[in-house]
């Protein structure tokens, strides 16, 4: 039902801004070139003598406006205050943007005040009141992996009400917390050995009605979206397809193939094993030489085997330390006359961990040092020979042992198979696994289970490399984030980090070209295509960022609040000033700043904050990610006659900042080829530029923008200007 | 789920703020308190995370949006739980509110701190500088509203920011204020707090002048921090060329913190960055007993080390002095490689200040077991009731915000006990 929007500006006077700017020019720029004939001034508007004003105004049986514009402050602030149930609310920030950072009451002050209202008013006109996408949704939560963090996973989120299936590819649940002989300690006072406690959890997982157990399963196909996933799982042969809403990966991992450490000795010797064969040892009850079966009288752990190398494992694996800590205590308790060496590069139990650490060095049998292994080789009578170099006793030492137990890393399942194998037109594995080292993890540190799979958190060592006791609580987050995913999409919301937007992208298809830019260019993988390779979107993977928006060549996507037409609309809405002296140093040059509103719009709040002077020729636009730069603004912008263009985004690379994941990269990837259309217009490609800005980089502001304006000035007026 | 059951989370830092919107994100209603004046804790004052060296800002502001978009959340700064009582599923707490003296009709125009005449030092920069009684916490606080601390006015000072205040949001009357509620589970989130660096007597802290610690070193780097983000050192202002960095400072030592606090190799590391980045002909020296960059860290740890200005040595730091007749400062280690002592004179020293649980100084108001150190012991914890982050052991952010998800949806779970 499409209601009658009825616009109303409201003006503040207050926080220096009526000092600044001349009021009644403005009600009249308001009137004339925004079209908004309703206008009202407060010396607060914020204060509840502000907001009463407003109110009044909203009432349906008064004026019954329901679109207004606040020209205040920054939408940063003062939220609560400028919140009103089903009106729409245009923010122009006339305080941060001109009362803060511009000279009060001079011609270039007062015309940006004015093209600030012309933009907003062109804004609230080309919105609309956002319904949320509805569909049907199932909640079920699908768990790949039964170790310690899908079990703890699919506990917690069937203890919480949700059905969940889990689906392990050995037969038996508890994956390799179930081979263990001991846990290294969790709980203070972290000194004991304990019990592998895994064995509880799986029989809580066995007796729970709300959990399907699906052991010597394969997940062959993951297809869908968030809310209405398909699964295709095969046990012994037999395919059967189960609906889900979100997913748990805690597919776990592997030991690192030891047969590629030759230098240290596996495969030279029955004697060399891994930390993993130690433990299975330990279990079956008997430390022995696997050559005659003797009971070791020494041995010794070679710390990183393969971990903390290039050639290797780029990274560390975390658990070794404490494991190998935990197995020489196995030796010493099986043998009381036995020495353990642990040979090590850095000994790593941070945390509480480290009172481990020291119960274990206390022990006079376990011998800890430093040392670079040069090699293992056959030593006489049975032994090992260890050369190491660089170690606390000297620079080269050599360590004779009966055993030697590699500490090997883990490798995350997803290295080298495809778990999930997503049926998405981008490919069956989350992207981004190369940047991780193979694990499914999240380039964000405050939002460590976003990946760009929406809908898909991974827990555990799939995740990042971490212990049991670790693994179990991510399992939990997992859960919680999967939990989540399912609720938001069955109330038609996006989730993290738009996780109340109610928007979602809807395409005028009838002109779509079936180009494919958006189904190529989704962060996501939102956007699939059908039999004739027409695209279509799966609305729950989206995550509102308009990539597709700004990739479409014909400016079909929308969002109710947000669209291609919206900010062209905008930027023809500007007055552009005829220049008569291009000499002149303060002659009207118009040039246009698009920015991301998580990191580059609250930089330059600040620089308002910190009441940087910032150059005055210069306007705003938010944008929800630099994704989201359609080229056509580009063409309305110099068709208007605007002189520049300068687009604040975030960083991207390998360290990439986008909450988005791609869309400061795409964005600097379509502006490589906007060259060619300046070029046809005969305008240099310098008048547009992109530059990467964190979000406490106010300080950089002022100077950045200042010589591209002065740049700009270089190069000239824009020609089109006289047109 | 019962609708009207809450969620408590106590601390507004980076693992409370992230339980207290899971959950509410969930579909849980959630009051936050924090004990400062502002949300966001610890991450606020770091200048840059590791290992992607990206403000901690970027991701906070995600974290405020998400609460002023969320209906469900409600949140209290300068608020301290002081009683707690009843069980899982339906808890009775008490929360006093700390007067602020500022109301919500402040606009952050800064007219009181200005008409303001006394200082205070600033905590929030660790006292590298000063504010005025009347202050904003940072530039980018949440709530940005500004707060009047009492403890630093004089006599009837109040009057000017009074006068001064357009807004009508100065209330110098304001009182403690005593809130009660009825929620279904807790969640602890209080966080930590750097180590008392004065307390290592060889470290020269507190003596020495150009001896600082690592947290005020991210503030030192800090564009909105006391030098504007010039690394300078405190004696003169200079910009030392030749710094060191002193590992386990207080941690790992039986006779300070027993364990290891987990985050100070990463971040002396990155601050090795920060010295580099601001000054690229300067020395960086790390001492260390064991470099300690888990899992994928590992790859900045050598992107770091194989810089040839910066120079890893292992060895314990036994003490520090100022050097006669200069602002320098004269670092003796023992290199555990060679057995040698070696005297080094560096422009400045940082200590890599260890982590101390919050619930160290202040426990929390229900009889909980606590490690001596005076961490949380979750196992003991009574139904209802969740630590998360750094009140368990020491932890980096990201594993922080894990555990605070987790956190989350047991608290859930908790709260269907009721029914």
């Amino acid at each position: 039902m499409e209601i009658e929007k009825k616009f109303g500006v409201y003006l503040c006077k207050g926080c220096g801004i009526a000092e600044a700017i001349n009021f009644e020019s403005l009600h009249k720029v308001i009137k004339k070139s925004g079209k908004i004939q309703h206008i009202k001034e407060a010396d607060i508007l914020c204060s509840p003598e502000g907001r009463a004003l407003i109110l009044e105004d909203l009432k349906p049986e008064g004026e019954g406006i329901n679109c207004i514009v606040v020209a205040a402050c920054s939408p940063r602030v003062k939220y609560e205050e400028f919140d009103f149930p089903n009106v729409l609310v245009e923010r122009c920030n006339i305080r941060e943007q001109v009362a803060w950072t511009q000279e009060p009451n001079n011609e270039h002050t007062q015309a940006l005040a004015e093209d600030y209202l012309r933009m907003a008013c062109a804004r609230i006109k080309k919105a609309e009141m956002p319904e949320p996408y509805q569909s049907e949704c199932d909640k079920t939560i699908l768990v790949i992996g039964g170790g310690t963090a899908g079990l703890s996973a699919a506990l917690q989120a069937a203890n919480n009400g949700y059905q969940v299936v889990l689906v392990e590819k050995e037969a038996q649940l508890g994956g390799f917390a179930a081979r263990m002989y001991r846990q290294t300690p969790s709980s203070y006072p972290y000194t004991t050995l304990q019990e592998p406690v895994v064995f509880k959890m799986i029989q809580e997982v066995q007796n729970h009605p709300k959990i399907k157990v699906m052991t010597a399963a394969t997940l062959e196909k993951l297809d869908g979206q968030p809310g209405l996933f398909d699964a295709d799982i095969t046990v012994g042969g037999d395919m059967e397809t189960l609906r889900v809403g979100s997913v748990v990966l805690a597919a776990g991992w592997k030991p690192y193939d030891a047969t590629k450490l030759v230098n240290l000795g596996y495969g030279l010797s029955k004697d060399v094993i891994t930390n993993i064969e130690m433990e299975e040892m330990a279990k079956a009850g008997k430390i022995v030489r696997p050559s005659d079966g003797k009971a070791p009288e020494s041995v010794a752990f070679i710390q990183c085997a393969g971990s903390r190398d290039p050639d290797h494992l780029p990274y560390c694996s975390d658990f070794c330390c404490t494991a190998s800590l935990k197995q020489a205590l196995y030796v010493r308790e099986s043998n009381p006359n036995a020495i353990a060496y642990i040979l090590y590069k850095d000994i790593r139990t941070p945390g509480q961990t480290e009172l481990f650490y020291k119960q274990v060095q206390s022990d006079p049998g376990v011998m800890l040092t430093k040392a670079e292994i040069a090699e293992v080789a056959l030593g006489e009578g049975g032994k090992l020979r260890i050369h190491a170099t660089d170690t606390l006793l000297g620079a080269n030492v050599i360590f004779e042992a009966d055993l030697v137990v590699l500490a090997t890393g883990m490798v995350p399942a997803t290295a080298d198979e495809a778990v999930l194998n997503l049926g998405y037109r981008q490919g069956p594995n989350l992207p981004d696994l190369e940047l991780f080292s193979g694990f499914a993890d999240s380039n964000f540190i405050c939002f460590p289970y976003e990946t760009r799979r929406t809908g898909i958190f991974a827990a555990g060592c799939v995740h990042q490399p971490m212990n049991m006791a670790l693994a179990t609580e991510d399992g939990v987050g997992a859960a919680c984030k999967a939990i989540q995913a399912a609720e938001h999409v069955a109330a038609g919301m996006a989730v993290s980090p738009r996780a109340w937007d109610i928007t979602f992208p809807d395409p005028f298809m009838q002109r779509c070209t079936s180009c494919k830019r958006c189904t190529e260019e989704c962060p996501f993988g939102a956007i699939e295509e059908d039999e004739k390779g027409t695209p279509f979107f799966k609305i729950n993977r989206c995550r509102r960022c308009a990539t597709c928006m700004g990739a479409c060549p014909e400016r079909i996507v929308s969002f109710k609040d947000f669209s291609v037409d919206q900010i062209g609309s905008m930027l023809k809405s500007l007055d552009v000033p005829e220049i008569e002296d291009e000499d002149d140093p303060l002659a009207p040059l118009r040039v246009i700043g698009l920015v991301c509103e998580n990191d580059a719009y609250p930089a330059l709040d600040a620089a308002g904050l910190h009441k940087l002077r910032l150059n005055p020729m210069i306007r705003f636009i938010s944008l929800r990610c630099l994704g989201s730069f359609n080229m056509v603004w580009v063409s309305d912008a110099f068709s208007r006659g605007v002189d520049g263009i300068i687009l604040l985004g975030c960083k991207h690379g390998d360290d990439y900042q986008c909450h988005f994941a791609k869309g400061s990269e795409l964005c600097e990837y379509r502006m490589s080829k906007l060259s060619e259309t300046l070029d046809k217009l005969g305008l240099e490609s310098d008048r547009v530029i992109q530059y990467q800005i964190g979000h406490s980089d106010f300080d950089l502001l002022p100077k950045l923008i200042d010589d591209f304006v002065a740049r700009v000035r270089e190069i000239g007026p824009n020609p089109f200007k006289e047109l | 789920m019962n609708a009207d059951n809450k969620i408590l989370v106590i601390g507004g830092g980076m693992s409370g703020l992230t339980a207290a919107l899971e959950a509410a994100e969930a579909g849980s209603q959630v009051i936050i308190t924090e004990a400062g004046p502002y949300l966001g804790g610890r991450v606020a004052q770091l200048h840059r995370y590791f290992p992607k060296l990206c403000p901690p800002t970027c991701g906070l502001e995600i974290n405020f949006r998400r609460i002023k978009e969320n209906p469900n959340i409600s949140f209290y700064t300068m608020a301290e739980v002081t009683q707690v009582s009843g069980s899982a599923g339906n808890f009775d707490v008490t929360i006093k509110v700390q007067p602020r003296y500022v109301n919500d009709r402040c606009v952050a125009c800064h007219a009181c701190a200005e008409a303001c005449t006394q200082w205070r030092v600033n905590d929030f920069n660790y006292g590298l500088d000063k504010t005025k009684a009347a202050y904003l916490p940072y530039d980018m606080a949440f709530p940005q509203q500004y707060v009047i601390d009492k403890s630093a006015c004089s006599g009837d000072c109040g009057q000017k920011c009074l006068e001064a205040c357009a807004y009508d949001a100065i209330e110098l009357h304001m009182t403690p204020q005593t809130l009660n509620f009825n929620v279904g589970a807790v969640i602890m989130a209080s966080g930590w707090e750097l180590y008392d660096a004065t307390k290592m007597d060889n470290l020269g802290f507190g003596v020495v002048a150009n001896v600082i610690t690592n947290m005020q070193m991210e503030r030192l780097a800090a564009s909105n921090g006391p030098t504007g983000g010039q690394i300078l050192r405190p004696s003169d202002q200079q910009v030392p060329k030749k710094v060191a960095f002193v590992q386990c400072a207080g941690s790992r030592d039986e006779n300070h913190l027993p364990y290891c606090s987990y985050i100070c190799c990463m971040a002396s590391l990155k601050q090795a960055t920060y010295v580099r980045e601001k000054a690229p002909e300067a020395e960086v020296y790390i001492f260390y007993i064991d470099i300690r960059t888990p899992g994928r860290y590992e790859q900045f740890y050598w992107k770091v080390r194989d810089d040839e200005n910066v120079h890893l040595i292992r060895g314990k730091v036994a003490k520090i002095t100022q050097e006669p007749g200069t602002d320098n400062v004269v670092v003796v280690a023992e290199n555990t490689a060679t057995g040698d002592k070696q005297s080094m004179v560096f422009d400045m020293v940082v200590l890599a200040a260890g982590m101390v649980p919050s619930t160290k100084a202040s426990p929390f108001p229900l009889p909980l077991s606590y490690t001596p150190d005076g961490f949380v012991i979750q196992d003991l914890l009574p139904p209802g009731v969740y630590a998360v982050g750094t009140l368990k052991g020491p932890l980096d952010v990201t594993k922080s915000v894990q555990d605070g998800t987790g956190a989350a949806l047991k608290s859930l779970i908790a709260l269907g006990r009721r029914s």
